[in-house]
């Protein structure tokens, strides 16, 4: 049996390649079947994973850590390969049928990159690698922002924001990475644990503080988010649901890896900041959804509150695991239904022909399906049972009564009320009001496989929470 | 005091000064300037403290080589953005605003 | 005074991490002398050679995935219509160039083989053959580039795809990217060759298919 963890990231660079000399506008048979494969790949990784219960290792080069690089899978790692290939793959069934013969131009291509980054990067074990795959995700990222339907001006200053941000990121993270190899004389994970345990230099702790900082630029935190509304809110819809569901998860993980990790000893102490940011995060970015004229602006301030949830974790994470399978659980529904949530949305457009959310008035009769996504996506992001996000809300709630913290409770109860609140907007607009009084033109029928696709991809998300166990096994340990 | 831990404080001071110039300059192409500056603090950084011990070390400055190349092709991306801005509004700054302004 | 509160606070910050740079312990891991005594098995007898195609090749294969990747959005943001025009040119460049894009090819195939020696490697002559196509184009003696056709294509994914190949080959028999240490000269003078082609057209393309 192959070895999955290198075919996870060779697959997708070959068929990116392939789609490159395919030409522009062309490679979506090669992705769609290449990311089909990937998926039984990381489905095949997590049940190894989940019956030796312990990481799988690739060194290689055949060398080993220091010297070489070294590949490892955990359940964390796992859980997050399935998540990736498994909302690439309806997105690019629903990508297939959204652009217009000659505006893919070189999506397929950038897309196939992205998805090999993001891989590579929940399979490093090294920082310098993760530095490395950082870069192939986040220039991945914006290219598909500015180029991935036709580049207008406000796309462009989009993307240029969104890439002067995560240059900005990366950039803090090489110099951790140059500062910790110039302290220990090695970059490899395993090895530099136990050696940071023993004995950190002051400089180790700003350098950690360097690292999770750039991260949390790229993972939009707040007040780093400045840059994602108008990225995920100007690209085209596949775009935003890859970034929104993905990429912004990629940086979290790297994140979660350091922070629970080499860093461990390091950030006991601060552990409150990522929490009150986050819940600053969840409060403006709930706020700003609400007050948002146009349909992808508000699905976008919708991510920078959803990511404020992941980072409520922090203070909460000990022996008990619960904020962890919270987090997991989180990431996993947040991605399903954000991913649905864009393709809903990018359908609402494309038969409206405007980016506005009263101009949704009515369509619920002619848009069954895609109305029904957008809810189901709207019930995970709410957190009512029994979706995935429902769940990641419940431990997350037990997590913080365990110590105690009233405060955070009162945050996650009343974002899920903010998040009704934005998601009914729309519903309201699509299923109470009558059609407005204008005539209207004919509009275009959507093609049946995107909305499909953004079913699929919601109900997901709801019935992710049914095999809450499972991921909670993968991620090691008991729900209690 | 070596001359690897002098590169590396060097290093330092550019990449401040690259991250400074990011933040607070507005035309584009300054903007990519300053982050090449900031690349090449870090890159110093790397290689200098790699060698403060006298004898140079080879795993750093390939890593360097990497990063270069990385740093090359963020450069070109960023080039080519900014091109296609200035074709469109005749001027290499970011127009302001925020997620009012995207077209769908 | 935002402006003056960010200087302020970069300014912190590089004297702060300076001091606390001043007085660092010695290293715990001593990875040159690991990679001095496994030098022997890598195929190749420079250090930073050895660790770029070698002991860190995955690196390698990755950026040059990020080069491919920055070409790519290039090539779509880059402007298609019309014939690409020369510049202008001038008599004392345009000798120049008549003398040095020679004398530039046979350095750039130099460094390739001296990688394996000396300082040297796919990526330094790659850059350097892109200078001379670059140099031909400010003489006015070589056009822009419009959108690549198939060849051109199939040029700039070439070094990728071999190393790619070898990769994949070498995965089937055991670990990603392990070179037997009998066929590792051979197999990375093939994908830095691969690597030197494809690298000069896609940083000549940086260049010339934005002009």
């Amino acid at each position: 049996m192959a070895d999955p963890l290198p075919w996870l990231i060779l697959l997708p660079l070959l068929w990116a390649t392939g789609a490159f000399l395919l030409g522009p506008a062309r490679g979506a048979r090669l992705a769609i079947a290449g990311t089909a494969v990937q998926l039984w790949l990381a489905f095949a990784l997590a049940a190894k994973v989940g019956a030796e219960r312990t990481a799988l290792h690739h060194p290689v080069g055949g060398w080993g850590a220091p010297l070489g690089i070294d590949l490892a899978a955990d359940g964390l790692a796992a859980l997050l390969l399935i998540l990736t290939q498994l909302v690439a793959l309806p997105l690019f069934v629903y990508a297939r049928g959204y652009f217009a013969a000659a505006a893919a131009s070189w999506f397929w291509p950038l897309a196939g990159f992205l998805l090999a980054g993001m891989n590579a990067l929940f399979l490093s074990a090294d920082l310098f690698n993760l530095y490395v795959t950082l870069e192939l995700v986040g220039l991945a990222a914006v290219g598909l922002v500015a180029v991935g339907g036709q580049a207008a001006g406000g796309q462009l200053a989009a993307a240029l924001r969104y890439l002067f941000a995560t240059l900005v990121g990366a950039g803090f993270y090489l110099l951790g990475v140059a500062l910790i190899y110039g302290t220990y004389g090695t970059v490899s994970i395993a090895s530099l644990t136990p050696l940071i345990a023993a004995d950190a230099p002051p400089v180790v702790g700003f350098a950690a503080g360097l690292m999770l900082a750039g991260l949390m630029v790229k993972t939009a935190l707040f007040p780093f988010h400045y840059w994602l509304p108008p990225a995920h809110g100007g690209a085209p819809a596949p775009v935003s649901a890859l970034l929104s569901a993905l990429v912004v998860k990629a940086s979290f993980y790297l994140i979660l890896r350091l922070w629970l990790g080499p860093f461990a000893p390091l950030v006991q102490a601060a552990a409150w900041l990522p929490a009150l940011l986050g819940a600053a995060a969840i409060l403006w970015g709930s706020w700003r959804a609400i007050r948002a004229e146009r349909l992808k602006e508000l699905v976008a301030w919708s991510t920078v509150a959803q990511l404020g949830y992941l980072f409520l974790i922090f203070p909460l994470l000990g022996d008990d695991r619960l904020a962890l399978h919270a987090g997991g659980m989180q990431v996993v529904s947040h991605g399903l239904a954000k991913a649905a949530m864009f393709a809903a949305v990018g359908v609402l457009i494309q038969v409206t022909g405007r980016d506005a959310v009263h101009a949704v008035a009515g369509v619920a009769v002619r848009l069954p399906v895609t109305l029904l996504a957008f809810g189901l996506a709207g019930v995970t992001l709410m957190g009512l049972p029994p979706s995935g996000g429902f769940l990641a809300k419940w431990l997350l709630i037990d997590a913080a009564l365990a110590r105690g913290r009233w405060d955070m409770v009162i945050v996650i109860l009343a974002g899920g009320l903010l998040a009704a609140a934005y998601v009914f907007r729309v519903l309201r607009q699509a299923f109470l009001l009558p059609p407005s009084g204008e005539r209207r033109r004919v509009e275009r029928r959507p093609a049946a496989p995107l909305e499909w696709a953004a079913f699929a991809l919601a109900a997901a998300s709801v019935l992710v929470g049914l095999r809450g166990m499972e991921i909670v096994r993968l991620l090691g340990g008991s729900a209690s | 005091m070596s001359t690897g831990t002098i590169f590396a404080c060097t290093g330092v001071i550019l990449f401040a000064m690259g991250v400074a110039g990011v933040i607070l300059l507005d035309h584009l192409l300054r903007r990519i300037l300053a982050f090449n500056l900031m690349g090449s603090g870090a890159f110093l950084v790397l290689v200098g403290l790699g060698q403060r011990a006298g004898h140079p070390d080879p795993v750093p400055q390939a890593m360097v080589l990497t990063g270069i190349v990385v740093a090359v092709a963020a450069t070109a991306l960023a080039l080519a953005l900014a091109r296609r801005l200035f074709a469109l509004t005749g001027g290499y700054v970011l127009p302001p605003g925020d997620a009012r302004d995207g077209d769908g | 005074m935002k402006r003056a509160a960010i200087v302020a606070l970069a300014a912190l910050f590089a004297v702060t991490l300076i001091v606390l740079l001043l007085d660092l312990p010695a290293p715990a891991v001593d990875l040159p002398a690991a990679v001095g005594a496994r030098m022997a098995d890598s195929g190749v007898a420079h250090p930073v050679t050895a660790v770029l195609l070698n002991f860190r090749g995955y690196d390698t294969l990755l950026e040059i995935g990020v080069l491919l990747l920055a070409l790519i959005v290039v090539l779509a943001v880059a402007p298609r219509e019309g014939v690409a025009a020369l510049p202008r040119a001038d008599p004392v460049l345009q000798t120049l160039a008549r003398v040095a894009v020679p004398l530039m090819l046979l350095a750039g195939v130099y460094l390739l083989w001296a990688g394996a020696f000396r300082p040297g490697g796919a990526f330094q002559a790659g850059a350097v053959l892109a200078a001379a196509a670059v140099l031909l184009h400010l003489a006015g003696l070589a056009p822009a580039w419009n959108a690549p056709g198939k060849r051109l294509r199939v040029g700039l994914a070439a070094g990728f795809l071999v190393f790619l190949g070898v990769a994949a080959a070498l995965l089937a028999q055991g670990t990603l990217l392990q070179f037997p240490p009998a066929w590792a000269g051979a197999l990375i003078l093939l994908v830095e060759a691969a690597l030197t082609v494809s690298l000069a057209l896609i940083l000549a393309g940086l260049f010339l298919f934005l002009s």
